[in-house]
């Protein structure tokens, strides 16, 4: 809760546009950081990640404690803060 | 000569498929099913999961017919929500939720208030059931009061009614759920009886029945879901329909699987979309009363025409909005069929 936010990164994929992608939001493993092309494993990451929430955070690789409502849900991360759609 | 004589077998095999062509199950399920009202044998649900794909129209317009007779032409809408995620004791192959695979799934509980929120916007939706549920082999003493004080609270902020979802029961807990006016409980039989051991091992089949039976002896509405695409063969896919419709469920959420990172079943193929509606042709014949719910996985087995397809072939109703720990369509895009359709939402009936 601490207030760190990352803007629409969980549902685009892994790529969070200029902002910082450490991680993969969906298997936890090193991004590509947009710097390259999407891996191929990523890829499939991303299309993921429109159908469920990531589960890793971004910035630091922490497994999030995530909760899904019907019309909505969160990911929450010790360290970085809570991330919502 | 030779291949004169293939020819002429080609022929004979075309024939058989050209559109219009009868199939005997399907005039059988005609007259038993729709017109007496009597779900297939698992013998006949073989043949009806057996049948090629040009069939399958047929199939979903029979289903259908039944469906409108036997049930009628409203959809009930329902969402569903986890008090507790993740951390579950039990070993389901296909669930990310259980604490024995290394699934990136942690354990959390969700607030009242949230739950309440979720409630709330539920049923704006149009939705008249919400389905609470705990990933839980039975809930504890500290789950149950959770649950009565849930319960109270949404009572007070919304009409909805309300299901349950805790895992196995007993007796007591059973006759609780009752009394704080939970009028359906979930509790799935997932697989056929012959096939269960290979997905589950800590806890039996019977254990499973024994719950739904005292669901229903309880008098709450017994909610008993089949979860499709695990690996079982065609046989064991009918078996588990003819067992579900022995125990008469009031209402049977259909789930297609979607193979879960860490777990056991985390490399099973995505089920193929004909098979998907197949089954929902089968189940719909096996039991032509029952409230047949669209639940998990239709988003990845059939995409939106085969949602489509399935409204017209033997479902009459559907989870809205988001899964327990995955995300479905939109709601509106589901709503938005509906009203397409021309199939109006099941208003509240609240039974009190
Ligand atoms: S009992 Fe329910 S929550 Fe627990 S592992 Fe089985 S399916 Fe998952
Ligand atoms: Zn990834
Ligand atoms: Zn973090």
């Amino acid at each position: 809760m601490n207030g760190v936010s990352f803007p629409n990164r969980s549902t685009t994929g892994v790529s969070t546009g200029s902002t910082t992608a450490e991680f993969c939001g969906h298997c936890g493993e090193p991004s590509d950081g947009g710097a390259r092309p999407t891996s191929d494993v990523h890829r499939r990451c991303g299309e993921r990640l429109a159908m469920e929430p990531p589960r890793y955070c971004a910035a630091c690789r922490r497994r999030m404690k995530v909760q899904v409502t019907p019309l909505g849900w969160s990911a929450e991360c010790s360290r970085h803060g809570v991330l919502v759609p | 000569m030779t291949i004169q004589a293939n020819v002429a077998t080609g022929d004979k095999a075309n024939d058989a498929i050209i559109p219009g062509t009868k199939y005997e199950i399907l005039e059988t399920a005609r007259r038993q099913v729709l017109e007496d009202g009597i779900g297939l044998t698992e013998s006949q649900l073989v043949e009806v999961l057996e049948l090629p794909d040009e069939a399958l129209p047929a199939a979903l317009q029979l289903s259908h017919e039944v469906r409108l007779r036997h049930c009628g032409e409203d959809v009930e809408v329902e969402g569903i929500i986890s008090i507790k995620t993740g951390g579950c004791p039990e070993d389901c192959h296909f669930c990310s939720q259980s604490g024995l695979f290394d699934s990136p799934v942690r354990g959390v509980w969700l607030d009242i208030p949230e739950l309440v929120k979720a409630a709330k916007e539920t049923a704006a939706t149009g939705a008249t059931e919400f389905c609470i549920v705990a990933a839980v082999r039975g809930p504890d003493i500290k789950l149950m009061n959770q649950i009565k004080f849930a319960i109270d609270r949404i009572n007070e902020a919304v009409d909805i009614n309300i299901a349950c979802s805790l895992g196995m029961l007993t007796q007591r807990q059973v006759d609780q759920l009752a009394e704080w006016g939970v009028h359906r409980y979930n509790h799935n039989l997932e697989t056929a009886r012959s096939y269960f051991p290979e997905v589950v091992t800590t806890h039996s089949y019977e254990e499973r029945l024994d719950t739904c039976n005292m669901v229903k002896a309880a008098g709450m509405e017994l909610c008993c879901g089949a979860l499709i695409g695990m690996g079982e063969s065609l046989e064991q896919r009918a078996e588990l329909a003819a067992q579900l419709a022995a125990l008469e469920p009031h209402e049977v959420p259909l789930n297609f699987l979607n193979p879960r990172p860490g777990t056991p079943l985390e490399n099973q193929g995505i089920m193929d979309g004909k098979d998907a509606l197949r089954a929902i042709a089968a189940f719909r014949l096996a039991m032509p009363r029952t409230v047949l719910r669209y639940a998990g996985g239709r988003e990845l087995t059939l995409g939106d025409l085969g949602t489509r397809e399935g409204l017209l072939g033997g479902i009459n109703a559907v989870i809205v909005g988001n899964y327990l720990t995955t995300l479905g369509r939109p709601a509106t895009a589901d709503l938005n069929l509906l009203v397409e359709l021309n199939m109006p939402i099941k208003e509240l009936q609240k039974t009190l």
